[in-house]
């Protein structure tokens, strides 16, 4: 191997053999590509501690690469056009080869890349990874996270069902609530006086293009990590070359087997239930003429549509909408501000025993808002209590979400007595072996 | 810690239930049909080929007049177990306009196998003007455009009642169906004993012919299913096979450390 082992430009005259080895070592002296595999993929040291709750990163990347390959392909057979839309997507489930298999693929991948991305954020706020001096790092994953969103939600009006065109038509009425301009934006955003064909067409051409601003962002996101290196469920910086090993081939191989087990889950949806986290409106055409009963975006953004729904008040001047749209945004731009919010020098909950179980009740506070997003506002949420509408579910748990990061973070980060830290991750690594026996 | 964790999990779930019994006792939603068996459930499910040939006629004698399949062609029909001659005799029965041709006509042909169902009306509009005002929506994704879709069909199929409820007063034209959200429909109960003559000698009860059209209707809107089971049943092995090795290959590698 040609590892030279500063991570910069090897000489030339150093020489590897063979024609191979010489022409690897005339690129690279020319453009260090091959160095930088080898620092950045190979010697990259990573704390030898990680647990499995790390692998959704690189999984999400993967399904990243899955979402563009599949994408590219369906967009060869699509038409983006309000007549022919529909249409083109049947045609493209009983006519093309494997159009089925391909389309499939690509819209439960939409759902599997949000699970493994709000795993991954999920896994970042538990073990601190947003604390100094990863900020940078957290910001640029909420940056990937509002572009999945807007290219998922401009994705799903593609196939231009009862749902695409109802969800386009909700989600883009929201901009209306902006003081004096509101209108203008969104006839300015649908290209017309209603959701219609230009609507559709610049959606598909954003739809095509974001998911390459994605991957921009997720190199950036790389290269952040980079830096610093990977944070670890102690919550501890590296001290010596004990506490790290290579990426390659530890971590390679842990990806793969984790990739491995979560294909297994992606292609049983695939091939078995492919229709089971959609909604059945949306394999009805696009009518204007009529409403569905209950309009209701994917699971994965439904906590956010259950925030937007549940101020019904107005404030002072600010009308009611406009608040919902502002707490919506809110509940994401928030997350940029956590660093701050979360002063506590404690990375990892494992040493914060309050936050330790807080973490749990705001999951639990974030899945009861989805569920609250999944239902009808007006509905009971227990039969015979006939007071206690989803609505108000949505405001109590609305309030916790904000609750959580505005007053109870910085309160735990001044007040909470944290447990003491190990002296390195080796250290707890073999002590914790050693009472194992093993 | 442990506690709390199980506490706020066994809230949720109750949570999660009672929310969903609350949800199927509102009266805008169609109620939840009862789940039949079906040959084409399951992971080794198939469609049960003399069920669809059977279905395919209740479709044929009696759904098509008034509800289109635009998204099947009568090629797909191969896929039933009908021969060659068979679905272009299928095609033939129907004439579809064509054009144009070298004097820039437009004129009517003999369907062929490449050509797709023939919808029984030209658009939405002359549709519901011949039917009342009622749209009959096409049936190509029809068990895929409804909540629990196949169990759904069957029910809508079998639950008419001549008469409704106590205290319920029916529209003029509207017929009450049980599975049908808001229990009032305009399509008038379809199948009656004996609407279609089997080729194949089964008794034509409205449950039996119910069970067929529906069978019928998942595949035209599922036509890929076997083909997708099948080929999920290689990928899954193939996947657990190569996740079982990279496990123990990770097993390896990482037992030189420490």
């Amino acid at each position: 191997m040609t590892a030279p082992s500063e991570p910069t430009r090897a000489a030339p005259t150093e020489g590897s053999p063979g024609m191979i080895g010489k022409a690897k070592d005339w690129i690279d002296y020319r453009m260090p590509i091959f160095s930088f595999m080898e620092h950045e993929l190979h010697e990259y040291p990573t704390p030898k501690n990680l647990n499995y709750w790390w692998n959704f990163g690189s999984l999400a990347g993967i399904i990243l690469v899955i979402m563009i390959a599949t994408g590219i392909v369906l967009a060869m057979n699509y038409t983006p056009h309000i007549d022919h839309a529909f249409n083109s997507v049947e045609r493209i489930m009983r006519d093309v080869n494997y159009g089925w298999l391909i389309r499939y693929i690509h819209m439960n991948g939409a759902s599997m890349f949000f699970l493994v991305v709000y795993i991954h954020i999920f896994r970042g706020l538990y073990f601190g990874s947003y604390k100094p001096p990863r900020e940078l790092l957290w910001w640029l994953g909420i940056v990937i996270l509002l572009l999945m969103m807007m290219t998922a939600f401009m994705g799903y009006v593609l196939p231009w069902g009862q749902m695409s065109f109802w969800g386009a038509t909700v989600i883009t009425n929201l901009f209306s609530a902006i003081p004096w301009v509101g209108d203008a934006i969104v006839t300015w955003l649908w290209g017309g006086f209603a959701v219609d064909n230009p609507t559709l067409q610049r959606f598909f051409s954003l739809h095509y293009l974001l998911p390459f601003v994605i991957v921009g962002v997720v190199v950036l996101h790389l290269w952040a990590l980079h830096v610093h290196g990977s944070n670890n469920p102690l919550g501890i910086d590296r001290k010596s070359e004990k506490d790290s090993i290579p990426f390659h081939p530890y971590y390679t191989i842990k990806d793969l087997y984790g990739l491995g087990v979560f294909l297994i889950f992606y292609m049983a949806i695939v091939f078995f239930a492919p229709n089971a986290l959609g909604e059945p409106d949306n394999y009805i055409p696009a009518n204007p003429l009529v409403t569905p009963a209950h309009i209701v975006p994917e699971w994965y953004l439904l906590p956010f549509y259950a925030i937007l729904r549940s101020i019904t008040f107005d404030i002072w001047f600010i009308e009611a909408k406009l608040l919902g749209v502002i707490a919506m945004f809110a509940s994401i731009f928030i997350l940029f501000l956590l660093p701050w919010l979360d002063f506590s020098k404690v990375r990892s909950a494992r040493f914060r025993p309050i936050y330790k179980q807080l973490f749990w009740v705001f999951l639990v506070d974030c899945i009861l808002l989805g569920l609250v997003g999944a239902k009808a506002p007006n509905d009971k949420v227990f039969p015979g209590i006939d007071n206690f509408e989803y609505v108000q579910l949505g405001q109590i748990t609305t309030a916790y979400y904000f609750f959580h990061f505005l007053i109870l973070m910085p309160l735990l980060a001044k007040f909470e007595p944290t447990r003491p830290l190990p002296e390195s991750i080796s250290e707890p690594v073999l002590g914790n072996r050693a009472e194992a026996g093993e | 810690m442990k506690n709390i964790k199980a506490l706020l999990a066994v809230s949720a779930i109750a949570l999660a239930a009672g929310a969903v019994t609350v949800s199927s006792l509102s009266a805008a939603t169609a109620p939840k049909p009862k789940a039949q068996d079906w040959s084409f459930q399951g992971l080794f499910g198939t469609f049960d080929r003399a069920s669809l040939q059977r279905g395919f006629q209740v479709y044929k004698n009696v759904c098509a007049g008034c509800h289109g399949l635009k998204h099947v062609a009568y090629r797909n029909l191969a896929a039933l177990g009908y021969t060659e001659d068979q679905v272009k005799a299928f095609a033939a029965e129907v004439e579809v306009q064509d054009g144009p041709n070298d004097n820039g006509e437009m004129y009517a042909r003999k369907g062929k196998p490449s050509d797709r169902f023939k919808s029984p009306f030209p658009n939405e509009q002359a549709a519901r003007a011949a039917n009342n005002g009622a749209y009959p929506p096409d049936l190509s994704v029809i068990t895929k455009a409804r909540l629990n879709g196949i169990d759904y069909m069957y029910a809508l199929l079998t639950t008419y009642k001549e008469e409704p409820p106590k205290g319920m007063k029916m529209p003029e034209g509207m017929f009450y169906n049980e599975a049908f959200a808001g229990q009032q429909i305009a399509m008038v109960p379809p199948l009656a004993p004996d609407a279609v003559q089997y080729q194949d000698g089964t008794k034509a009860t409205v449950p039996q012919m119910a069970k067929d059209v529906t069978t019928f209707l998942a595949w035209a809107a599922e036509p890929e299913l076997e083909e997708r089971k099948s080929m999920g049943r290689a990928v899954i092995i193939f996947l657990v096979v190569l996740t079982a090795f990279l496990y123990a290959l990770k097993r390896k590698i990482w037992s030189d450390l420490h």
